[in-house]
């Protein structure tokens, strides 16, 4: 497969980019922070998302969806990082969606059609420490009767308030950093003894701390086997973080793009400051860095498209690259802003905020250096 | 069976039928490269061997004409080829710059007659070919050139100064940039080639920080230059002479490539502990963060082969290519040097193969100047790629 865009997928390309640039630009975000919005997006919006057929992009035609790839979901994650458009659309359509492929019929029959629709939103609950360890799982599920008793506590669950329904990873056997004896359950929201507190994030998003206290739920919650969940969960944190990858890419190509802009436009001493060399090697050095983030983003999901082998370590390069390149874009960007890039006034400061938050979303560029260095044998 | 998954079939039998076992050994020194040319040293018959049965396939220019000594292949086909070699572990039967430069170059500008005649011998590995750009005068600044060529009828007289010609003491034939106009910059210079053996070429190798004597001083007097030899229009070799540098530039970013990792070469010099880690968690680190850019520039170097071949290949994406491959690649050996500690430092030693790696670490410091500075390849991004204002 080459590395590069089919006329398909430009073609969606083409359709996304607009479709999101009039209805959530960025000003559509400050206006839902202005607003104090508590729902963390627009209902209105993942509707549309739904009409445009885009949240059945990696289901099945036989569920309904589109049937495509990373790549075409990394396409409308792209936009909505360059718009900074607050969306379900990473946490649902491809993390609930990638998770329910190891799901039973009935969770499938139940969620799929509705996610399809707009009408609901499905989230993991992956991390229990400030930092991302997906190998260390706490949370206890404890066989009772027929079914199981969760105790523990999840965090950083982004759109957890507001999910219809959670998917946990918790502990069923063994100890903290085993694989064997992680158990998913998938938990509709409403249920006793779960506390759910919303915690406004840097970026004016909404993120979750759920508190299980004795939470029951029966042997059908399980998705895919009891205690051999750990697979499940490493294939869709790989879906998770190659769409935040390309959420990325989006983020620091905006942030560039509006800066490139800003050379072109601020004078100082006379002249436009894009005429200085000073600036010029800065940018065209942040250009490269980001094309190198693109290309790595597009490997990794090309590679998960055809189920490669070596799938796994391309999604932790893509993610370690796009953190360390998109992390340059945004400071770069409000350097060479100056002053004006300190005001809430100016946009440039929201693409900064959104970068810091995906790029601990799911592990930053140092966790996952530390896991592709283990993978290496060194 | 599909047609590419024959030819990947017949490929793997051929090379493994055809490819010596020593010719399958990584490459471990200068003289396991092999360069071509009239005074071509073969350090083992395999050489020369695995060279003749490529040449007599087209398969060291796998993608040229087959009239012009190239094998005929599809971009596809040659992917196979190259992925089937390093599958075997094949060595490149011949290591010449000027199959991926110079080569692509003649198709594009060359007559018929010097296609005939330069093309095949190339591409078996007869002439080795060497590049007159850089002058004392003229390196960023390339289009400042003063190496004169004056019309005499039949011929050309060339005289002037050339400098960084790598391996002009090896070289059987140049390339050369002169400036047959001296009112206009840009439009006032040609693209000659010659035989280094005419009369009033000499050449002086400069030594280098590592040692080794790669570059040279190259002089022209009343060198004799026949007219047939002028590639492109007259007074049009910067449009040869940037198309070849496009060439250069994409060669020249993946420098990385099949070598052995970082956390590898470390882990022999330093140790690791009980889990497996590195012993230096710090220098772990260090590798760790510089191979995923790595291992991203590669991903990015395999899309720019594609976009290349799809002709989808944004207009100067070769600038961003050498600039980050070049820097890529002293980081690797910095960090290399760091990896190996003391041993790295030996210079002479046969356990250290003559301070290969040392003198390789100091090589490297010159990719990014030559082909091009870093800053240079900064300014063709700023300007052509991200249009900011001039000054």
């Amino acid at each position: 497969m080459p590395l590069c865009h089919t006329e398909d997928q430009t073609m969606l390309a083409d359709t996304v980019r607009p479709f999101l640039a009039e209805q959530a630009p960025v000003r559509h975000m400050r206006a839902l922070r202005d607003a104090g919005d508590r729902t963390g997006f627009s209902p209105d919006l993942w509707k549309r998302f739904a009409e445009l057929g885009l949240n059945g992009v990696l289901m099945d035609e036989a569920d309904g969806g589109l049937g495509l790839g990373h790549v075409e979901a990394g396409i409308v994650l792209e936009e909505i990082g360059r718009n900074l458009t607050p969306s379900p659309f990473l946490a649902t359509a491809v993390g609930a969606v990638t998770m329910l492929r190891g799901g039973s019929t009935a969770q499938r029959q139940a969620w799929l059609p509705r996610i399809l629709a707009g009408e609901a939103v499905g989230v993991l609950a992956i991390d229990e420490t400030p930092r991302h360890r997906p190998g260390r799982i706490a949370l206890r599920a404890q066989r009772v009767g027929n079914g199981f008793r969760l105790m523990g506590e999840k965090r950083f669950v982004t759109h957890g308030h507001v999910a219809d329904f959670l998917i946990v990873a918790a502990r069923t056997a063994g100890s903290c950093e085993d694989e064997m004896g992680v158990t998913l359950f998938l938990i509709e929201s409403h249920v006793a003894n779960l506390t759910v507190e919303a915690e406004r994030l840097t970026d004016s998003s909404l993120a979750a701390r759920l508190k299980f206290d004795g939470v029951e739920v029966l042997k059908e919650a399980v998705v895919g086997e009891v205690d051999r969940g750990f697979d499940g969960l490493t294939k869709t944190l790989s879906a998770l973080r190659t769409g935040a990858s390309a959420e990325m890419v989006g983020v620091g190509s905006g942030a560039l793009d509006m800066t490139i802009g800003y050379l072109k436009q601020r004078k100082q001493f006379g002249r436009l400051i894009g005429s200085f060399q000073a600036l010029q090697h800065r940018a065209a050095h942040l250009y490269a860095e980001m094309e190198v983030a693109r290309a790595a983003v597009l490997k990794a999901q090309e590679l998960l498209d055809c189920g490669d082998a070596g799938a796994e370590q391309s999604v932790m390069v893509a993610k370690a690259m796009t953190g360390m390149a998109s992390a340059l874009a945004v400071q770069e960007g409000i350097q060479m802003h100056g002053g004006i890039g300190m005001t809430d006034e100016y946009d440039i400061g929201f693409y900064m905020k959104r970068q810091r938050v995906l790029s601990e979303l799911f592990g930053d560029a140092d966790y996952h250096a530390d896991h592709l260095a283990r993978l290496a044998g060194y | 069976m599909s047609n590419p998954e024959r030819f990947r079939q017949e490929t793997r039998a051929w090379l493994d039928t055809n490819c010596p076992p020593e010719m399958r050994q990584p490459v471990r020194s200068k003289d396991d490269v092999v360069l071509g040319g009239r005074r071509a040293v073969y350090k083992d018959p395999a050489q020369q061997l695995w060279l003749d049965r490529m040449a007599e396939k087209g398969w060291t220019a796998p993608e040229w004409p087959r009239s012009y000594g190239g094998g005929g292949l599809s971009p596809e086909e040659a992917k196979i080829l190259q992925s089937e070699m390093g599958r075997l572990g094949c060595r490149n039967p011949l290591s010449s710059f000027s199959l991926s430069t110079l080569g692509p170059t003649l198709l594009k500008y060359g007559t018929e007659e010097q296609k005939r005649e330069h093309l095949p011998r190339m591409a078996r590995g007869e002439i080795f070919w060497c590049q007159g750009y850089s002058e004392p005068g003229a390196g960023s600044d390339l289009a400042s050139l003063a190496t004169r060529a004056e019309d005499h009828g039949d011929h050309f007289l060339v005289n002037g100064q050339k400098i960084w010609t790598s391996d002009a003491d090896k070289a059987d034939w140049i390339y050369c940039l002169v400036r047959t106009d001296t009112s206009n910059k840009h439009n006032g210079i040609s693209f000659l080639l010659f035989d280094m053996e005419t009369p009033g070429v000499s050449v002086k190798p400069i030594r280098l920080i590592s040692g080794y004597s790669p570059f040279c001083e190259t002089f022209f007097d009343n060198v004799k230059v026949p007219k047939k030899n002028l590639v492109g229009e007259l007074n049009k070799g910067w449009d040869v002479a940037k198309y070849l540098l496009s060439h250069e530039r994409e060669s020249l970013s993946d420098l990385s490539a099949g070598q052995l990792s970082l956390g590898q070469i470390a882990k022999r010099a330093v140790g690791t502990e009980a889990d497996g880690r590195l012993d230096d968690p710090v220098l772990r680190a260090r590798i760790a963060l510089f191979e995923v850019r790595a291992l991203a520039f590669r991903a990015m170097s395999e899309r720019f082969v594609d976009e290349l071949k799809h002709e989808r290949a944004p207009p100067h994406q070769a600038s961003v290519m050498k600039y980050l491959g070049t820097e890529l690649n002293k980081q690797r050996h910095e960090l290399m040097m760091d990896a190996e500690g003391s041993d790295a430092l030996e210079w002479e030693s046969d356990r250290s193969r003559g301070g290969a790696n040392a003198r390789a670490w100091l090589r490297t410091k010159a990719n990014s100047i030559e082909g091009g500075t870093s800053e240079v390849q900064l300014n063709i991004i700023a300007k052509r790629i991200l249009q900011l204002p001039g000054a």
